[in-house]
């Protein structure tokens, strides 16, 4: 039987990846869904085995699927739609691919695969060194939360490895709710046995037998694929009371969201699944002391975890070789918006952000000039075509007031409404505050009513006087980023497109 | 699930959800879902009904009912159209195409603003009965909306 890879992702499914999959297998192909190579602009990507390796397909509609069949892919004479072998792709080639080495190559619900493909060696790796020295290679590999606070995983997994408690747990942050981003929901959709096997060397490591992935309910087919895969998993005996028959145990529950922007931050996320309203909590107690159920937590990002398999299997030294500064490893950069060649491009921190936007993403779909660059989400800031060559560094972003948050990257091109935009920052944080606190319950609805009168032309001077005062008040008032870092965006808009918001100069606030 | 709930009374119904998931107080969100499942939104009767299952106060349940975007209170219209309207969408004309769609619908649709899909390179993206859209323009939109798509 002939064999076809079918992507199946959320992006492949949007654009009609489902349709082409049921009309290659009516006409009698064997169909793998292969997950996605995460290059949205080729999607659906089918692609065929051949003696020098697979090739695709791009943009394959329902309509193309007779015509590919008859064509025999192009034997005789290349497709239309033939893009030669993946391997062969710029896109992919440039790529540094550590976390989403396997996306693409292997069916996401075979455990097979991924055995096949080196999984769970980081698994044996961390049983045999033990917990203190797995948390350890954490430490020294230089890994930092990848949900955007950046901060050092290993020193969390100590406190919790230290933390004397009858039950400990690993959370992983699946709330995946910030504009631009679907570096996580791609992990889990192409490859969740890294997030599980990720999970449970966590598990091993800080001596947690109970593990719970909270995902956003805005992410269906993302619940399917993981569900199957955590079903899979237990058959497997790669979850449950003896692990790989390695002598572990590792329970791991799915839960759903609810819609709620703020329980992706850790504590209001803890909240959500003890089945509360998604208050956020003070600090201290740390999670990793007093988290989930009042005992020792580690909650980390979906893309911090799916990077733990490779640091405990290839070492501390190799991970921590890759990028630059404090910024080691790679991270999976997400491009998206008003951008040509959009999709994930995985590479070590030191590239400029001008090179993922344009010799990954090849600038503007609409071929119009890029305005601004989103960076870091909702919480991140405005870029400045000027600020392109920054080095995509968490320090360095710090440094020119931004962030490489979750990395996140969003093109506009010079239609955007920057005015508009600040406004919308103000908007979300009004609908999506916990509302404990006042500076970021009020101080949103506020900073809205004062961008509205400097637009009506309102005392312009006294009321951008106010807005700065209001930053400083939700910067410094907040009981987290979410008020805390709502001004961060505005300010950027204020300082690099003064004249959309009334002012005669940039305004460094 | 584990029960046919389809020939229960509403109150039975819900019972039986809470019993699926233990009974236990940290199942609520769950309990909600697999609620707005069957019945399309939350009716009041329900925060009592579930308030006693659990062992929380009416005031716990009717707190978490309004916290959170996804739970309706109320019946909504026929046919859901979630369109997001976060930064990558808006990037692509998505609060144009949300303005535009909303012209001369009727009440069996209803459009609502949603906040992110994860689709952001496929911009403009929407959620309709449980399948996310991308690259959509409004004839699409339309199509989708009339069911013809």
């Amino acid at each position: 039987m002939n064999i076809v890879y079918v992507p199946r992702d959320t992006a492949s499914v949007s654009v009609g990846a489902d349709t082409v999959a049921a009309k290659f297998k009516a006409a009698g192909y064997k169909v793998i869904r292969n997950g996605s190579r995460g290059a949205a602009w080729l999607e659906p990507l089918v692609e065929i085995d051949t003696p020098d390796g697979r090739v695709g397909f791009s943009c394959v509609r329902p309509s193309d699927v007779d015509a590919l069949i008859n064509d025999a892919f192009g034997h005789d004479a290349p497709h239309l739609l033939d893009v030669g072998l993946i391997k062969n792709i710029d896109y992919f080639k440039k790529q540094t691919r550590h976390i989403f080495a396997k996306s693409g190559e292997i069916d996401p619900l075979s455990i097979d695969d991924y055995i096949a493909h080196g999984g769970f060696i980081g698994l044996k790796k961390c049983l045999k060194i033990g917990a203190q020295a797995s948390v350890k290679q954490i430490l020294d590999s230089g890994l930092r939360g990848r949900g955007g606070a950046a901060f050092p995983t290993g020193i969390k997994w100590q406190t919790t490895l230290d933390a004397a408690a009858d039950q400990k747990y690993v959370v992983c942050n699946a709330d995946e709710g910030d504009g631009g981003t679907f570096s996580d929901r791609l992990v889990m959709e192409t490859d969740p046995m890294a997030l599980i096997e990720g999970m449970i060397i966590c598990g091993a490591s800080i001596g947690a037998t109970k593990g719970y992935i909270y995902l956003r309910s805005e992410y269906p087919l993302t619940k399917e694929i993981l569900g199957e895969a955590i079903e899979n998993a237990y058959q497997t005996g790669w979850l449950g009371k003896n692990v790989g028959g390695l002598g572990l145990h590792f329970d791991l529950e799915l839960r759903i969201g609810a819609g709620a922007y703020i329980c992706g931050e850790e504590t209001s996320l803890l909240d959500s699944l003890e089945g509360k309203r998604g208050m956020v909590r003070a600090k201290p107690p740390l999670p990793a002391i007093q988290g989930l159920f009042g005992k020792p937590t580690i909650i980390n990002n979906v893309i911090t975890l799916a990077s733990v398999p490779d640091v405990l299997a290839n070492g501390a030294k190799a991970y921590a070789a890759l990028g630059v500064g404090r910024s080691t490893g790679t991270l999976p950069f997400q491009l998206g918006g008003n951008i040509k060649r959009g999709g994930m491009v995985e590479v070590e921190f030191g590239h400029t952000l001008r090179e993922i936007i344009e010799d990954f993403g090849g600038g503007t779909l609409s071929g119009r000039p890029i305005k601004a660059v989103q960076l870091g989400g909702p919480l991140g800031s405005y870029i400045h075509p000027d600020e392109l060559d920054t080095v995509l560094d968490y320090e360095k972003f710090a440094e020119i007031g931004g962030a490489v948050g979750h990395g996140g990257i969003v093109i506009f091109d010079d239609t955007a409404d920057m005015a508009a935009l600040a406004r919308f920052a103000f908007h979300f944080c009004e609908v999506e505050s916990c509302g404990k606190c006042t500076p970021c319950r009020i101080g949103a609805v506020r900073g809205g009513e004062i961008l509205d009168k400097i637009a009506d032309g309102e005392n312009v001077a006294e009321n951008f006087a106010l807005l700065d005062d209001l930053f400083d008040v939700m910067e410094v008032g907040s009981l987290c980023a979410m008020g805390g870092l709502t001004p961060k965006p505005v300010r950027s808009i204020l300082k690099h497109f003064p004249a959309e918001l009334g002012l005669k100069q940039g305004v460094e606030t | 699930m584990a029960t046919n709930l389809d020939i229960y009374p509403l109150e039975s119904k819900i019972k039986l959800v809470c019993a699926d998931h233990g009974n236990a107080a940290d199942m609520l969100l769950e309990i909600l879902h697999a609620v707005q499942a069957f019945n399309r939104y939350i009716p009041e009767s329900a925060y009592q009904i579930i308030a006693d299952c659990l062992n929380l106060s009416r005031a716990e349940v009717y707190g978490v009912v309004t916290f959170y975007h996804d739970f309706r209170q109320k019946p909504p219209a026929k046919k859901i159209v979630k369109l997001c309207q976060s930064e990558a969408c808006q990037s692509m004309g998505s609060v144009q195409l949300k303005a535009d769609i909303e012209k001369g619908l009727n009440s069996d649709v209803a459009i609502e603003t949603i906040y992110c899909l994860g689709n952001c390179a496929l911009a403009p993206s929407a959620l309709v009965d449980g399948q996310i859209y991308g690259r959509l323009d409004a004839d699409q939109l339309s199509a989708l909306i009339g069911g013809t798509a």
